[in-house]
């Protein structure tokens, strides 16, 4: 093992060198383009066997991994924002044909007006595709994530795609020390390419033609019950990751001093960081707060989130993203999940960060603060929803 | 290349039961890549006419491989294919098998993509004119005057040239080819396959349902776009065009029989004025000119 100093950017493409992949299709998009960047020298350099297809779109270089992956190659791509969007027809089609691949995403702000700092909405919007969703919080879980997500998507269990978010510069042009395990140890930890069917076989197969509704309809509810065999398969790989290079996070979700505490702060990506800091700091205040951070939104962690739910007063989510004319989305998630609780649980969802709207230590601490206040004071004051808006 | 209809397969690439109307063009394009790849094509189909003509799941009427894929991607999904099959040792040919409204509309893009990039695949545009499997609506390919349903009074523009743009593009391999002409067709399907490289093949496709004709007439009315010289059959390796034998007497005008006797078939083209009928004229005489150009 080796530690470097690397981007987000850069550790994607390292997980990517680690993981024998045989196909890379590259278009660039700020603030992805260093992935593809770094991953082209790698290729011209012949530090890795795949190839790399240097495509005319994100549209493009989601099908030609799908075309490849068919036809039992691994394969990567990565994108952002508009790229993503451009490229959304195609995400239905890989997970629906059940192909495992991995897809980067650096999540930034999707237009008009242009803009190019993160927040979470590009991401978010693509949860009802049928693919795996993780979101990384920094940037050695992106380096891990991606390989982890490589042994989950071509699990016999799950056989879907998988797509991992981080948040552009904040961790994709940020530099922070990364541990880089052997290539005999991820060797060893990702076993050879599987998927469920290969086109180029010798078999006479048709993929994807017309069928009557019951078959479609049974068909997603086959991709449904992977999304659930797949909770099990993400922490049972996190253990063994755990074995093999000394790291885990707790599978779908890791909970940060949230055992005991009365007030459970739940979010996704890179600022969870920063409120975990806010965390111990309230907590040598004297507040029983604990976070929970979210890392795989799809499947979605219900069972985590009702047992971390099922003991405290209030849980206030932050959400990087919004279904504009409703809530946040982690936020109505949430929600979804306080029916039944025994306890009567009060609920605030706050959408913050917005286009790269800054949130720092002092405006989390005051959110928090505020809702202890409100909840204190008011008793059971149901679920709300704030904007942040920075100003 | 020279091909005997008694050296070809009798083995049946598309099935009966298939869900094509009668007289349907694209079963019969299907069938001859079938004759001329057998099962080494790996089919890939976007959205369009040969979608449906597969019919229901679990069971298909094309008895080779086929991967169904979204309108606009089939291109890219081959050339995904091609970038593979050296590093995974698979064989195969990635074979596109796309209308022309997939062609050159919605996957234009992914097309021109594959092409420059020179993936190892082969690409066959079925050009029936227009948008047919969601109703006969116009495309960039339906001919100036015809009617479809969203060109209820004929439509206003002319048919761009595919085939010239593709061969512009530089590729090693441009063909045209009509259903009519079956032993053409798969000949230059049999050379491209063993070209290395982009090889296109665009095959008119006269459609009864589309056009307004009688699906007895399918393989007549192909036959006479060729006779007026409204579909001119050439192939064009590394860039120099040369026609090919069922078009080569139509290089002189008058061997060509009468716009007329191919139009007055197409009840797309009832409404058409004599004004319209010479502009049609002159079209096929510049497209000739245009093409002559890179001989
Ligand atoms: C992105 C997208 N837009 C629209 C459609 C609807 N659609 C399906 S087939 C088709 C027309 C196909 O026309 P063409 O490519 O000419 O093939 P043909 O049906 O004539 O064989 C359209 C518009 C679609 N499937 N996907
Ligand atoms: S509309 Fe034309 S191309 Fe489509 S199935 Fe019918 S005959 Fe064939």
């Amino acid at each position: 093992m080796v530690t470097k100093v690397l981007t987000g950017n850069y550790a994607v493409a390292e997980a990517v060198r680690l993981s024998n992949v045989d196909l890379i299709t590259a278009y660039p998009i700020t603030p992805q383009t260093t992935i593809v960047e770094r991953l082209s020298e790698f290729v011209d350099m012949k530090l890795i066997k795949a190839r790399l297809m240097r495509v005319e779109s994100e549209f493009a270089a989601l099908a030609a991994a799908y075309g490849a992956a068919l036809c039992g190659a691994r394969a990567f791509t990565a994108t952002s924002s508009h790229g993503l969007l451009f490229a959304h027809e195609m995400l239905w089609w890989v997970a629906g044909s059940r192909v495992p691949m991995v897809l980067a995403v650096v999540t930034r702000t999707v237009g008009p007006p242009w803009n190019i700092w993160s927040e979470h909405t590009d991401f978010m919007g693509q949860r009802d595709c049928g693919w795996l969703m993780a979101l990384a919080e920094n940037n050695q879980e992106i380096l891990d994530t991606t390989i982890q997500l490589y042994r989950i998507t071509e699990d016999e269990e799950v056989y879907l795609p998988g797509m991992l978010g981080f948040d552009g510069f904040l961790l994709s042009h940020t530099s922070e020390p990364v541990d880089i395990p052997d290539e005999d140890v991820i060797k060893s930890f990702l076993k050879p390419r599987s998927q469920p069917y290969n086109m180029c076989s010798d078999n006479i197969l048709t993929m994807g033609n017309l069928s009557n509704a019951e078959d479609v309809a049974t068909m997603r509810y086959d991709i449904h019950k992977s999304m659930e065999n797949a909770k099990e398969v993400i922490k049972e790989v996190d253990r063994e990751y755990e074995k093999l290079t000394g790291r885990s996070y707790g599978g779908l979700t890791e909970c940060y001093r949230c055992d005991d505490s009365k007030y459970l702060i739940v979010a996704m990506g890179g600022w969870v960081g920063t409120m975990k800091d806010v965390c111990d700091e309230l907590r040598s205040n004297g507040y029983d707060v604990g976070v929970l951070k979210v890392r795989f939104f799809r499947p979605f962690p219900e069972e985590d989130l009702t047992k971390a739910m099922s003991s405290v007063k209030g849980v206030l989510v932050f959400d990087k993203s919004v279904s504009l004319g409703s809530l946040g989305h982690i936020h109505s998630e949430v929600l979804a999940r306080t029916y039944g609780l025994s306890n009567k649980v009060v609920v605030r969802g706050v959408i913050a960060g917005l286009a790269g709207v800054d949130v720092n230590p002092n405006d989390i601490r005051g959110i928090i603060l505020k809702f202890i206040g409100d909840v204190e004071e008011g008793g059971y004051i149901g679920n709300t929803s704030e904007w942040f808006l920075g100003r | 290349m020279s091909i005997k209809i008694q050296g070809l397969s009798r083995d049946n690439y598309v099935l009966p039961g298939h869900t094509a109307c009668p007289g349907c063009p694209e079963t019969l394009g299907l069938r001859y890549v079938g004759m001329a790849l057998g099962k080494d094509s790996i089919i890939v189909v976007p959205a369009g006419c040969s979608t449906i003509i597969q019919g229901t799941l679990p069971k298909s009427s094309i008895a080779m491989r086929v991967i169904n894929v979204p309108f606009a991607s089939s291109a890219s999904v081959a050339s995904g294919i091609a970038n593979v099959k050296e590093i995974l040792k698979i064989g195969g040919i990635p074979v596109v098998w796309a209308g022309d409204g997939a062609t050159a509309d919605i996957g234009f893009a992914s097309l021109s993509g594959s092409a420059e990039r020179n993936d190892d695949l082969i690409y066959i545009c079925v050009d029936n004119e227009a948008y047919m499997n969601t109703g006969i609506q116009r495309s960039s390919l339906t001919p100036y005057g015809a009617w479809t349903s969203t060109t209820v009074t004929g439509k206003r523009e002319d048919r761009k040239e595919v085939p010239l743009i593709m061969l512009l593009h530089k590729i090693p391999y441009t063909a045209t080819a009509s259903i009519a002409f079956p032993l053409d067709f798969i000949s230059k399907l049999r050379k491209a396959a063993t070209i290395r490289g982009f090889k296109y093949i665009h095959l008119h496709a006269p459609c009864p349902t589309g056009w307004r004709f009688d699906p007895s007439k399918t393989v007549e009315v192909a036959k006479l776009a060729v006779e007026v010289g409204a579909w001119i059959l050439f192939e064009a390796e590394q860039h120099k065009l040369r026609l090919t034998p069922p078009s080569n007497i139509y290089l002189d005008k008058h061997k060509r029989k009468h716009i007329k006797d191919y139009i007055s078939v197409q009840g797309r083209f009832k409404d058409l004025s004599e004004d319209d009928l010479r502009r049609f004229e002159d079209f096929i005489n510049n497209t000739w000119e245009l093409l002559l150009k890179f001989t």
